[in-house]
């Protein structure tokens, strides 16, 4: 897979909202390959930082730009959102629909969409039932099989193991580092300092909307820039 | 009090022994508001998801004239529709006065903002669920619209079930633009007005009764729809 949309460089990113400023000046380069986790604590602005990147934040400042065009770089990207955004359709024609959207015929489709069910471990559920009826961690399931279905060179994900049990955790975790190994560059929110440990290649830590830190995961936890990292990573509760 | 019991009487052996004229005008009633409302949900359901998803500087203005036109007396609609169609009006070489398609364009008028408006509001509240996604997945503005409407059907059915039980019972303007002619433009409403004038209470209260069972009917669906809207988990 040819990865042509990195690096992604962002420059002076600022986002201010409610005249308030949430997020930056962020300054980072985003390299062709692995698995970077934006780590930091709750309201740290991992959320704005990943939808900024992919194209739903307005900037305030600053600008993000691809190593492609705009349009191209939007087409081979995809977003699991942290609360996953379940449409009045059957599981299985949750996960076709991006297929359908690009001209797929319904049947070949809904094929392919059984075949990234499996692949993302959604076993044992009813893909014909309304997607409502699944439980988090087979919601977060679905939402990573559908993010994948268009076989995606970025894959972002907003804490996608929030709120999951520790076995559901184990299966997404599989799929990303597969995913990873495939050739699939990953950007992911997490404040969970365990889940970075596990996944990352490249930390950037924020912290009150500032960048503290983006090194690679050895380096990062070997000896943390900044003592509000120390903290996180020891898990000691900031005053 | 004796009037009203053989009018009973009567109106039930009419419905009964399916009465030719009662029939006709039934069948007429039917096929005037369903045009209509085929005609209105086609351009009130497109309307209102577009008025959900776009963004333009007049939207509130649209949609403020939309409410306000869901106000509008039928009375009113049924005199402007006659002046545009009468014969020296802009519309008149189309010689569509006193016709089945004049009560159609008036009741069309009548009811498409009604549909409008819901579908407005079902599909916006869809649109804030779906946003994030749809914007996500890079979609075009008209994928958008067709996925909203497609997810939010149950809803636009609703809509024009509510635009065609408003229709089917209005008289006002299609009275007008209708003039209620016999074996022509005489539909349950306007027929139902002239037999009380006339003071034959059977045929009135047996036009009533398959009106107020068209009333019902569509009532008993919208219920279900809405029922099964809450209760099932799409
Ligand atoms: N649209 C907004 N308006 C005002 N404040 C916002 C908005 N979006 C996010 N914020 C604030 O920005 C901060 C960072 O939020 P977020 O990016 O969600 O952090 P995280 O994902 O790390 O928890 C929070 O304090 C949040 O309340
Ligand atoms: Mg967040």
């Amino acid at each position: 897979m040819v990865t042509n949309l990195l690096p992604l460089r962002i420059t002076d990113l600022e986002l201010r909202r409610a005249g308030r400023r949430i997020l930056g000046p962020i300054s980072l380069t985003l390299e062709g390959r692995g698995i970077t986790v934006v780590l930091g604590p709750n309201g740290s602005g991992k959320t704005s930082l990943l939808r900024a990147m992919h194209g739903l934040e307005r900037l305030s400042a600053g600008r993000i730009d691809w190593a492609c065009g705009e349009a191209v770089a939007r087409a081979r990207q995809a977003f699991v959102f942290q609360t996953p955004i379940l449409m009045r359709r059957s599981v299985l024609d949750c996960i076709a629909y991006p297929l359908v959207l690009d001209g797929v015929g319904r049947r070949a489709a809904r094929a392919a969409a059984r075949a990234m069910a499996d692949s993302v471990g959604l076993t044992g559920v009813a893909l014909d039932a309304p997607a409502s009826v699944l439980s988090g961690g087979e919601r977060q399931k679905m939402a990573l099989a559908r993010a994948l279905i268009r076989q995606p060179q970025i894959l972002f994900l907003d804490e996608p193991c929030a709120n999951l049990d520790n076995a559901s955790t184990r299966e997404i975790e599989t799929v990303l580092l597969r995913e990873s190994a495939r050739g699939v560059r990953i950007v992911m929110s997490t404040h969970n300092v365990g889940q970075a440990r596990r996944l990352a290649d490249e930390i950037v830590f924020l912290f009150a909307g500032r960048l503290h830190e983006a090194a690679p995961a050895r380096e990062f936890f070997a000896g943390p820039a900044t003592p509000e990292a120390r903290a996180h990573i020891a898990g000691d509760l900031p005053t | 009090m004796n009037d009203i019991v053989s009018g009973l009487t009567q109106a039930v052996r009419l419905i009964a022994t399916l009465d030719a004229n009662l029939v006709e005008i039934s069948l007429r009633s039917l096929q005037v508001t369903l045009s209509a409302t085929v005609i209105a949900s086609a351009l009130g359901l497109p309307l209102g998801a577009w008025l959900a998803v776009s963004r333009f500087r007049l939207r509130r203005v649209v949609i403020a004239t939309l409410n306000a036109l869901m106000g509008l007396p039928p009375v009113v609609v049924g005199l402007i529709v006659y002046v545009m169609l009468s014969r020296s009006g802009p519309l008149g070489v189309l010689g569509l006065l006193f016709t089945p398609t004049a009560m159609i364009i008036a009741q069309v008028i009548i009811i498409t903002p009604i549909i409008a408006s819901i579908a407005h509001q079902a599909i916006r509240e869809l649109w804030a669920d779906y946003h994030d996604l749809l914007i996500s997945l890079h979609t075009t503005r008209a994928q958008r619209v067709a996925t909203l409407l497609w997810d939010s059907r149950r809803a636009l059915l609703t809509a024009s079930l509510a635009g065609f039980g408003r229709a089917i019972g209005e008289v006002g303007a299609i009275m007008i633009v209708g003039g209620n002619i016999d074996h022509a433009t005489r539909v349950l409403t306007t027929a139902i007005a002239l037999e009380t004038a006339k003071g034959d209470f059977a045929m009135a209260l047996a036009l009533g009764f398959v009106l107020i069972g068209l009333a019902l009917a569509i009532n008993l669906a919208l219920h279900v729809l809405s029922g099964t809207e809450r209760g099932s988990r799409w």
